[in-house]
């Protein structure tokens, strides 16, 4: 089974590690990073460039409105996330709570869904299968 | 559930899933203190039976593989305590442990790696039987009680528990030291590493016993120890190979079987069901092997197989002409007829079935495959692409009086009957 390891940040933490010099933290989580690798866990991972240069999309309103980063009142940003290919639920917590973070942040543990995850006999999950498959007998007969 | 009880259960499932993670680290580190696998294994054991005891009640340790090496060592010690009156030399090497036994402490990684290759090595030993290997391999190295072991491979737990402890004795009596090989056994040593990974991947990948077509959670576990093996030995180009084609193959997991278990051949799967994220692994393990220069060897050239499937959108856009010449590699390399019927198969994608015929008709004449089902399946398709109905039939109705799969034999009848 697949879990993500979602961080976020408030500004303490923020804070806190332009405190630290850069190397330190690249070595840290390099660490960290290499401790998943050698175990055979790590499925996939990336980080995330300063919320400033993002923009946020929200829905609240038809058309939704465009606004940009840091997003106003939210107090925790996302900040990058890792996929762990673990064999339980405790050892994907085991490895979050391994990371090298400090005050401020968080991980968030959450499972990757799998198609057996959704209802087989549903009508949308049978037509989108249908789609795919006419897609394709679309494309072979061209 | 009595919350005591449940705060317990918690315990539990934390050591379970600390030992996951740091048996091989702990077991590695404790063989070279005190010379011998087996007693470390034991020791460790005996650890956690502690851990599961006190941290409910004293809370989980801050570093709870250091802990559990560390109260390992103790037990060492303890025991040697016991026998020195017996013998001199178990005072000496107590209190030479004693020295060394560091509460607490996180890992020197460098030293650790190296302890957990040798574990590697120990448990791949030439000395042992393949399946001491495969139990031994998935015990130390992989951290499995031998309750999973016995599941995975659908064996009494007892057989399994025999394997292990006749395993120990054996690398006792042979007096295996725990160490690297030298670099004139390396690439052999090395070389029997792979092939017990590649042992448990494949019983898992098209399982040789009971009703499950196949049982991931098996090659998922040797795919994991390839990932290690790979990150601890990486300037060796056929682990990368190794990992390429386990992360192929495993890509294709939730699309190989339908909702009642029957199995869904490559052609026929849906593709969108693919792990895209693995197929990317194993295309950047194979660049990796590629990157060090010497070329693919039994495991990456059969990656390479793979690949093509892997990275085939639609079963018509397969590179077939690619495949053909990544089978003639390999049959140079590692000759064998399955190699060479597989060969014929691409060569009739890419070529027609007229040039597979020959290859077919070679094997036929050598007689290496006589009495295979495979064999007359194949002659039989090619025959009836060439429109020669009557030899088709005659090769599927035999194709399906050797198979011993009943489905098998049914999509054979069917075939031979719907012949002109």
């Amino acid at each position: 089974m697949k879990y993500m390891l979602i961080m976020r940040s408030n500004d303490e933490a923020v804070e806190a590690y332009e405190e630290i010099p850069f190397e330190q933290i690249i070595e840290q989580m390099g660490r960290y990073n290499e401790s998943l690798i050698e175990a055979g866990v790590m499925a996939a991972g990336e980080g995330l460039t300063d919320a400033s240069e993002g923009v946020v999309v929200d829905f609240s309103s038809t058309p939704p409105t465009v606004t940009d980063g840091p997003y106003g009142e939210t107090k925790e940003l996302f900040n990058g996330f890792w996929i762990l290919q673990v064999s339980s639920r405790e050892e994907a917590i085991e490895w979050a709570s391994r990371c090298p973070l400090g005050p401020g942040s968080k991980l968030e543990v959450r499972r990757v869904t799998e198609l057996s995850d959704f209802p087989q006999d549903n009508e949308w999950i049978q037509k989108e299968a249908q789609w795919i498959a006419d897609a394709e007998r679309a494309k072979a007969d061209e | 559930m009595r919350a005591a009880d449940e705060a317990e259960a918690a315990v539990g499932r934390r050591v379970a899933a600390v030992w996951r993670i740091e048996s091989a680290r702990i077991v590695a580190a404790l063989a070279r203190d005190v010379g011998d696998v087996g007693l470390a294994e034991d020791l460790a054991q005996d650890a956690v039976l502690d851990a599961l005891r006190q941290w409910p009640v004293d809370g989980v340790p801050s570093s709870p593989g250091a802990w559990l090496t560390a109260v390992a060592k103790r037990k060492a010690i303890d025991g040697w305590r016991r026998r020195e009156r017996l013998d001199e030399r178990y005072a000496a090497m107590a209190w030479d442990l004693e020295s060394r036994v560091d509460d607490g402490v996180p890992w020197d990684p460098d030293t650790i790696d190296d302890d957990v290759l040798r574990l590697v090595f120990i448990s791949c030993h030439p000395v042992l039987a393949p399946e001491a290997q495969v139990a031994l391999t998935l015990r130390l190295i992989g951290g499995l009680t031998t309750e999973e072991i016995a599941r995975a491979f659908l064996v009494p737990h007892s057989t399994i528990q025999q394997r292990i402890v006749r395993a120990k004795k054996t690398l006792r009596a042979a007096h295996v030291p725990f160490e690297v090989p030298e670099r004139r056994e390396y690439p052999e040593r090395l070389s029997s590493v792979l092939g017990v990974l590649y042992l448990i991947f494949n019983e898992g990948y098209a399982a040789s016993a009971g009703e499950d077509w196949m049982r991931p959670e098996l090659s998922l576990e040797a795919l994991r120890l390839a990932r290690s093996l790979a990150a601890l030995v990486p300037r060796e180009a056929e682990v990368h190979g190794l990992v390429a084609l386990f992360e192929f193959q495993a890509s294709r997991f939730g699309a190989r079987t339908t909702d009642t278990g029957d199995p869904i051949l490559l052609p026929d799967q849906d593709r969108t069901l693919w792990d895209r994220t693995l197929i990317g692994r194993g295309s950047a393990a194979l660049a990796r092997q590629d990157a060090l220069g010497r070329g693919r060897g039994f495991y990456g050239l059969q990656a390479g197989i793979a690949e093509c499937h892997a990275t085939a959108v639609r079963a018509e856009e397969t590179d077939w002409e690619r495949i053909a010449l990544l089978y003639e590699a390999l049959g140079r390399l590692a000759p064998s007829p399955i190699v060479d019927l597989n060969r014929a198969v691409a060569v009739s994608m890419a070529e027609g079935p007229a040039a597979a015929l020959r290859i077919v008709d070679g094997l036929v004449a050598s007689g290496r495959l006589a009495g295979y089902h495979l064999l007359p399946s194949v002659r039989g398709e090619l025959l009836a692409r060439l429109d020669r109905s009557d030899e088709a039939r005659a090769e599927l109705l035999e194709a399906a009086r050797l198979t011993g799969n009943e489905r098998e034999r049914a999509v054979l009848l069917r075939k031979a009957d719907a012949l002109p």
